[in-house]
C-alpha cells in the first residue's frame, strides 16, 4: 500500500483538462438554455440523479463522471444523495410508469430553483422504448425540463459540457 | 413415457423443446426440487408456459418443456422451487395465467399502474376489477410479517442514495441487526416482452441491447446466437471471434469496477480510484477497437457490426499490458489491508446449499461452490476453442465474491490474448434474410459478467419476433441476497449489495 501511495504522489493526476468554452458541443447544449458560455468555472451544482426506468447504461457513464478522468467535483458539481440538497436533478429513462410517481416526488422535494437535466436518448423521448405500455415517455411529460443530453448513452463528456452549460446558467440567472 | 421419450417440436433449435401435461410438468419440478436438475428459466406465452433446465447429463443440456394452459392456468413450480416464484408472479401479471398451488399469490411487475392492464392477455371476466383499477387500483402492497419485540422496519427506495437503479428495500431490523430484507423490484418495467413481440429481428436487437446496459453485449450475443440457432446459420467464425472478445471486454470492464466499488462500500476509497481508471481505459480501449464505449450494437444477429482494425487489436493489446501491470499490485492492496477484511470476510455469507437450489450463476454462485459457467459447461462458439478456468470457491462471503471476479479478470486477461492471437480472417456478416422460411424457434444460454443469460426467440414466417424472452441471472440472485443479508448489520447491507450487483432493469424487463 505504501508503494502504491507513494507513487501516487509522485505521478501525474490522470484528470484531463476542462473543455474550452468555444467548444462546438458546448456551445450547442447551452444554446438549449438560450445562455452563452463566458467562462467554464464559478459557482457550484448540486446534483441528485433520478434513475426512472433506465436499461443502467446512461448511469455507468454518469458513474464514470466520478473517476480520476473526469473528476466531476473539481467544477464545484457533486452528487448528493437527497433530492432536499440539490439544484439539479439529472433524470435518465423513458420514465415507467411503474416510476412516475416517485420522480414526481423527487422533483417535488427537491427546494427552487431548480433544474432538469434529461440525459440520453430514452429521457428526451422514450428512446427505443417509447410507445410500451408500461413506460410514460419523455422525463418532460412528467416535470419541466431545462436541457436535454442526448446520447446512448451520453459519453461522460457530454454530460459534463451539458453541466458546465447549466451551471453557466444558473450563474447568470 | 419418460419425458426424454415425447417428440419433441420441428423447429426449435439447438436443444429440444417438448409439450408435455400438467403430470410431466409437475414430474420436472419435482426433479428440480431435488436438485436432480438445475433451473433455468419459467416464462409466459399466450396460453402456455415455458419452463427450461439443465440436466445433470455430461456434457450437460437444456430442455424446454412447455404446458398449454388453456383454462387459464398451470401447477406451480414454485410450491416446491422457491427461485421459481418471482418468474410466476410475473407470468401472472404479464399473461394473466394462475399459478395453481403457489404460496405467493402478490403481484411482482404489476404496481397496478399500467394503463392498459395486462399486457398479453385481454381482461377475462373475473379479472374487471384488476384490470379497470389499475392505477390505483391494486391494494397497497402487503410486505411480510416480521413480529417480535424490539423490532423496527427500515423502507428504502425506490429512488436509493446513490447513482443506482431504482428498486426498493424493506428491511425489519432489531437494533443493527437485520432480521428480514425483503425486495420489492419492478420499478424499471419497460414491457420490453411486449415490444418485441411482433418487432423486426433489427429492432428487436436493438431492444436486447437496452435489457441491461452493463451487459448489453452479453445480451447482444444471446441475442444474436438464438436468433442464428433459429434459422440455423451460423455468424462467420471472425465474427464468432470478434463476439468473444468484446464479451471479455465487458467482463473486465464490469469486474474492475465493481471490485472498486465493493472496496469504496467499505469506505476503502483508493481501491475504486485505481480500479475505477482501469475501467475507465477498457472502455476507451473499446471505443477505439467497436467504436462505442460500452459496445452497445456492436453484436448483431449474422454477425458483428463493427469490423476489428490493426489499431482496434493494437488498443486492446496496449490495455491488456496496462491491466496486467497495475491489476496485482491492486489485488495485493487488496489481500493486505486488515481493515477491508475485516468488512468481506464472513459478511453477507450466502450457503452453498441455497447456491444450489436456486442454480445460481455467476461470481454469485460459484463464490457459494456451484461451479457453472455457460462458456464451458454449455460451450458456443468460440469458447470451445479456448483455454480458461472457472473459478469455484465455497466460502460464499462478500470477499469470496470479490475474489472470484479477481480471478475471473486474470482469466478474461489470459482469454482476450488467445483471442487476438487466434482470430481468424474473413467476412463478418452471415445473410439471414434468405433463411427465414417458416416459424422457428431458437435458444441460447451466453455467460455474461454477472451469469448465464438465457434468450429464447420465436420467429414467425415473415421474419418479424412472435415471442423473445431474455432471462437475466439475477433472477435467482436477488432473492439470495435476502438470505445471504439475514444476520447483517444494516451498515454492510452496502457492502453486500454491491457484492452481489444484481441488475434492476435486467430483471424487470
Ligand atoms: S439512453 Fe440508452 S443507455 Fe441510456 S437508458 Fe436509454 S437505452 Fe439505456
Amino acid at each position: 500500500m505504501r508503494r502504491i501511495l507513494f507513487e501516487n504522489a509522485f505521478s501525474r493526476a490522470l484528470t484531463e483538462p476542462a473543455p474550452n468554452a468555444d467548444d462546438p458541443e458546448l456551445a450547442e447544449l447551452a444554446g438549449q438554455l438560450q445562455h452563452g458560455i463566458d467562462r467554464i468555472f464559478g459557482g457550484s451544482l448540486s446534483i441528485r440523479q433520478v434513475d426512472a426506468g433506465s436499461c443502467n447504461g446512461c448511469e455507468l457513464e454518469i458513474h464514470a463522471l466520478n473517476n480520476p478522468y473526469y473528476d466531476l467535483e473539481r467544477f464545484g458539481l457533486k452528487f448528493v444523495a437527497s433530492p432536499r440538497h440539490a439544484d439539479v436533478l439529472l433524470v435518465t429513462g423513458p420514465v415507467t410508469h411503474n416510476m412516475r410517481e416517485a420522480l414526481e416526488r423527487t422533483y417535488n422535494a427537491t427546494p427552487a430553483p431548480k433544474w432538469v437535466i434529461a440525459a440520453g436518448a430514452c429521457a428526451i423521448d422514450g428512446g427505443v422504448f417509447a410507445g410500451s405500455y408500461a413506460v410514460v415517455g419523455a422525463v418532460e411529460t412528467v416535470v419541466p425540463v431545462a436541457i436535454r443530453i442526448p446520447g446512448c448513452p451520453p459519453s461522460p463528456k457530454t454530460l459534463i459540457k451539458g453541466l458546465l452549460a447549466l451551471m453557466a446558467a444558473k450563474a447568470a440567472a | 413415457m419418460s419425458f426424454a421419450e415425447i417428440a419433441p417440436v420441428a423447429h426449435h433449435h439447438p436443444w429440444p423443446r417438448r409439450i408435455v401435461d400438467a403430470g410431466y410438468w409437475r414430474d420436472i419440478a419435482g426433479r428440480l426440487a431435488a436438485g436432480e436438475w438445475g433451473f433455468l428459466a419459467l416464462w409466459g406465452d399466450t396460453g402456455a408456459v415455458h419452463l427450461a433446465f439443465l440436466e445433470a447429463t455430461t456434457p450437460a443440456t437444456v430442455s424446454v418443456a412447455t404446458l398449454p394452459c388453456p383454462e387459464g392456468r398451470f401447477p406451480s413450480v414454485a410450491k416446491a422451487l422457491a427461485v421459481a416464484s418471482r418468474p410466476e408472479r410475473a407470468i401472472r401479471d404479464l399473461f394473466g395465467l394462475e399459478p395453481i398451488g403457489a404460496n405467493d399469490e402478490r403481484h411482482w411487475l404489476d404496481h397496478g399502474r399500467w394503463p392498459g392492464g395486462r399486457p398479453f392477455a385481454a381482461p377475462a371476466p373475473g379479472d374487471a376489477e384488476d384490470a379497470a383499477g389499475a392505477a390505483p387500483g391494486l391494494p397497497p402492497y402487503r410486505f411480510l410479517d416480521s413480529t417480535g419485540p424490539g423490532l423496527h422496519q427500515i423502507p428504502v427506495g425506490p429512488v436509493h442514495a446513490g447513482i443506482i437503479e431504482p428498486g426498493h428495500f424493506r428491511f425489519t431490523c432489531n437494533g443493527e441487526t437485520i432480521v428480514r430484507l425483503e425486495e420489492r423490484l419492478g420499478y424499471v418495467h419497460k414491457g420490453l416482452d411486449r415490444l418485441l413481440a411482433g418487432s423486426t429481428i433489427e429492432r428487436a436487437a436493438k431492444l436486447a441491447a437496452r435489457i441491461s446496459g452493463d451487459s448489453t453485449v452479453a445480451y447482444s450475443f444471446a441475442f444474436a446466437l438464438a436468433v442464428e440457432n433459429a434459422l440455423g446459420v451460423k455468424a462467420p467464425p471472425r465474427a464468432e471471434w470478434q463476439r468473444a472478445l468484446m464479451a471479455e471486454l465487458e467482463r473486465l470492464a464490469n469486474h474492475l469496477g465493481d471490485i472498486g466499488a465493493v472496496c469504496n462500500d467499505a469506505a476503502y476509497a483508493i481501491m475504486l480510484a485505481h480500479c475505477s481508471s482501469l475501467r475507465e481505459q477498457v472502455l476507451r480501449t473499446a471505443e477505439t477497437a467497436f467504436g462505442h464505449r460500452l459496445m452497445m450494437d456492436g453484436i448483431q444477429p449474422g454477425g458483428v457490426a463493427v469490423e476489428l482494425k490493426k489499431e482496434g487489436a493494437a488498443a486492446v493489446r496496449g490495455l491488456i499490458k496496462v491491466v496486467r501491470a497495475q491489476f496485482p499490485e491492486l489485488v495485493e492492496l487488496y489481500d493486505n489491508t486488515a481493515s477491508l477484511a475485516d468488512r468481506t470476510v464472513a459478511t453477507g455469507r450466502l450457503d452453498p446449499a441455497l447456491a444450489a437450489a436456486f442454480s445460481a450463476g455467476g461470481f454469485v454462485g460459484r463464490a457459494s461452490g456451484r461451479s457453472f459457467d455457460a462458456r464451458r459447461d454449455l460451450p458456443y462458439a468460440p469458447y470451445d476453442r479456448l483455454h480458461f478456468e472457472v473459478p469455484v470457491m465455497t466460502e460464499g462471503d462478500v470477499n469470496a465474491r470479490v475474489w472470484i471476479r479477481i480471478k475471473e479478470v486474470e482469466q478474461s486477461l489470459d482469454l482476450i490474448e488467445q483471442i487476438l492471437a487466434g482470430m481468424p480472417t474473413g467476412a463478418t456478416t452471415a445473410d439471414l434474410l434468405g433463411h427465414i422460411m417458416s416459424t422457428c424457434e431458437g435458444l441460447a444460454v451466453v455467460e455474461g459478467f454477472r451469469g448465464d443469460i438465457l434468450a429464447s426467440v420465436r420467429i414467425s414466417a415473415d421474419g418479424t419476433i412472435e415471442r423473445a424472452y431474455l432471462r437475466d441471472p439475477s433472477w435467482a440472485q436477488w432473492p439470495l441476497l435476502e438470505a445471504a443479508i439475514e444476520g447483517n448489520i444494516v451498515a454492510d447491507f452496502p457492502l453486500c449489495n454491491k457484492s452481489f450487483n444484481c441488475s434492476y432493469s435486467g430483471h424487470d424487463l
